[in-house]
């Protein structure tokens, strides 16, 4: 990495660059040992607490939760893309009994913490006789109407990145608006935006874990259930461990998609961009 | 209507709570995350390592895990008992952080090469161009960015609820046990949420047209 906040350094600068890299390693070094050595002290690492993890049925269990997360994961994100483009295009629209429902929609469900919007639709919802809310179908359509939120200006935003001249050949070729939208706009703005549109669909994935909360059966609910059995001493830690690095392991997985797509894009010429780098910020 | 008001204790309550939370974690992670987005672009290379390994790691960590590992990992640790909040204040302040470095890390890189040339022209080592001649700018061009951050931290506070923290999120289970119907509790705490995040919208907008750096 090559900055221009710092010269080329000499000999004292690596020097002390040198030290304080030192001061640094052995900075870390003694967090982590010092939590190492907690985790040793209260018996963290005892055969017991892991014997859980070994068996079979736990294994099945955990490859269920696995799969039900990412059923989740999967209707979540496929559901939340095709909101996205449906409120982008409502947004964009210029009709004004389109464009200020698909506006406020947009707004509202980005204002309301995803939780609160998960607790209205399980907990809300039943005592007015809506029947059939699973935690399944909360979670899913809570994570839906966040991210397809979050994702219409997503799409939004990048229409609105690309060269007026764009949309102007198109009309002056005789297209109609919604073929210019379709066949020229649309396309280019997917790809300018993919890098975005990936690290949102990873902001879904992890988000998943927030139907622990609603008794969703995902990882995290199995992680608590299984972190809690007496007789393998409660292994909280172990458990807590075991299922952090599968979920980290996923998002890690779904993050690299995304650097790929980038690099890949980034090769690639063809698509017209208005400003170099277009500011979205994508969901926390 | 009187949902609100009848329990109008329990909601402030709540929502007391859940500024605490907001307010420390905030001031946490603009903290923390200053630190590690000050070490991303340092000259030394260990310091990068660290504060890339740390932000990709929390990054791709869901604040429900880590809040997880806070609240039940913790106590299991034998250390000194510092209660709930601060556990999940921890957490979301670790949590966010991640995101404060690299707000700020996109900021530097905003910053014309020319500025950080002229810190060094006259002499200003790596500490002072940074502090006196980065970071300021750095700060205003991302403010916008910052704020929707803290917005997303605003939000995320509601995760404690279940991690023992009775804040705006547990709001709905403490009144549905006095007989409140919880659709309507949950609403007027959806509501409150709205209010507040467009309050903050409304300050990054000041705040963008106030500090916005002319170039």
């Amino acid at each position: 990495m090559s900055s221009v906040l710092y010269d080329t350094p000499g000999p004292r600068a690596i020097r002390r660059n040198r030290i304080l890299g030192v001061v640094t390693v052995l900075v870390v070094a003694a967090v982590l040992a010092f939590v190492v050595y907690r985790l040793f002290e209260t018996g963290q690492f005892e055969p017991k607490k892991w014997e859980l993890f070994t068996l079979p049925l736990v294994h099945q269990n955990m490859f269920n939760a696995l799969l039900n997360t990412l059923q989740a994961f999967a209707y979540a994100a496929v559901l939340s893309l095709i909101l996205g483009l449906v409120l982008s295009l409502g947004r964009m629209s210029v009709h004004k009994w389109v464009k200020y429902p698909a506006t406020a929609f947009i707004e509202l469900f980005r204002a309301v913490p995803l939780l609160i919007l998960m607790f209205i639709l399980y907990y809300g919802l039943p005592p007015l006789g809506v029947e059939g809310i699973t935690p399944f179908i909360a979670v899913v359509t809570g994570l839906t109407l966040y991210n397809g939120s979050v994702l219409a200006e997503v799409f939004r935003a990048g229409v609105e990145g690309l060269p007026i001249g764009q949309a102007e050949s198109g009309y002056a070729i005789g297209l109609r608006k919604s073929q210019v939208m379709r066949i020229i706009l649309l396309p280019q703005a997917v790809r300018n935006m993919l890098p975005v549109i990936i690290s949102q669909l990873v902001v879904v994935l992890k988000d998943t874990a927030l139907g622990f909360l609603i008794t969703y059966q995902e990882l995290l609910f199995l992680a608590k259930f299984y972190g809690s059995q007496g007789q393998y001493g409660s292994p909280i830690i172990p458990s807590a461990i075991v299922f952090g690095t599968i979920y980290i392991l996923l998002c890690l997985a779904l993050a690299g998609v995304a650097k790929l797509v980038e690099l890949r894009l980034r090769s690639k010429v063809g698509v017209a961009t208005k400003a170099a780098g277009q500011e979205i910020d994508a969901g926390v | 209507m009187d949902t609100l008001f009848n329990n109008l204790d329990i909601f402030v309550d709540g929502f007391r709570m859940t500024f605490v939370l907001f307010f420390f974690s905030a001031i946490f992670a603009l903290i923390l995350g200053t630190i590690v987005g000050a070490m991303r672009v340092s000259p030394v290379t260990p310091m990068r390592a660290v504060g890339t390994v740390y932000v990709n790691l929390v990054r791709n960590t869901p604040l429900t895990l880590l809040m997880f590992f806070f609240a039940f990992g913790y106590p299991k640790l034998g250390l000194p008992d510092v209660g709930y909040t601060t556990l999940a204040i921890i957490a979301l302040s670790l949590y966010t952080a991640t995101y404060v470095a690299e707000t700020l890390r996109s900021g530097i890189n905003t910053v014309p090469v020319g500025q950080a040339e002229a810190a060094r022209a006259i002499g200003l080592p790596f500490g002072q161009t940074m502090s006196l001649v980065i970071l300021p700018q750095a700060f205003r061009a991302t403010v916008p960015p910052m704020m929707s951050v803290f917005i997303a931290l605003l939000k995320n506070t509601t995760i404690a609820a279940g991690f023992s923290v009775a804040e705006a999120g547990t709001i709905r289970q403490v009144l549905s046990e006095r007989g409140e119907p919880q659709l309507t509790v949950l609403l007027w705490v959806a509501l409150i949420f709205i209010l507040a995040v467009g309050v903050l919208s409304l300050l990054q907008r000041y705040l963008e047209n106030k500090w916005r750096v002319a170039r």
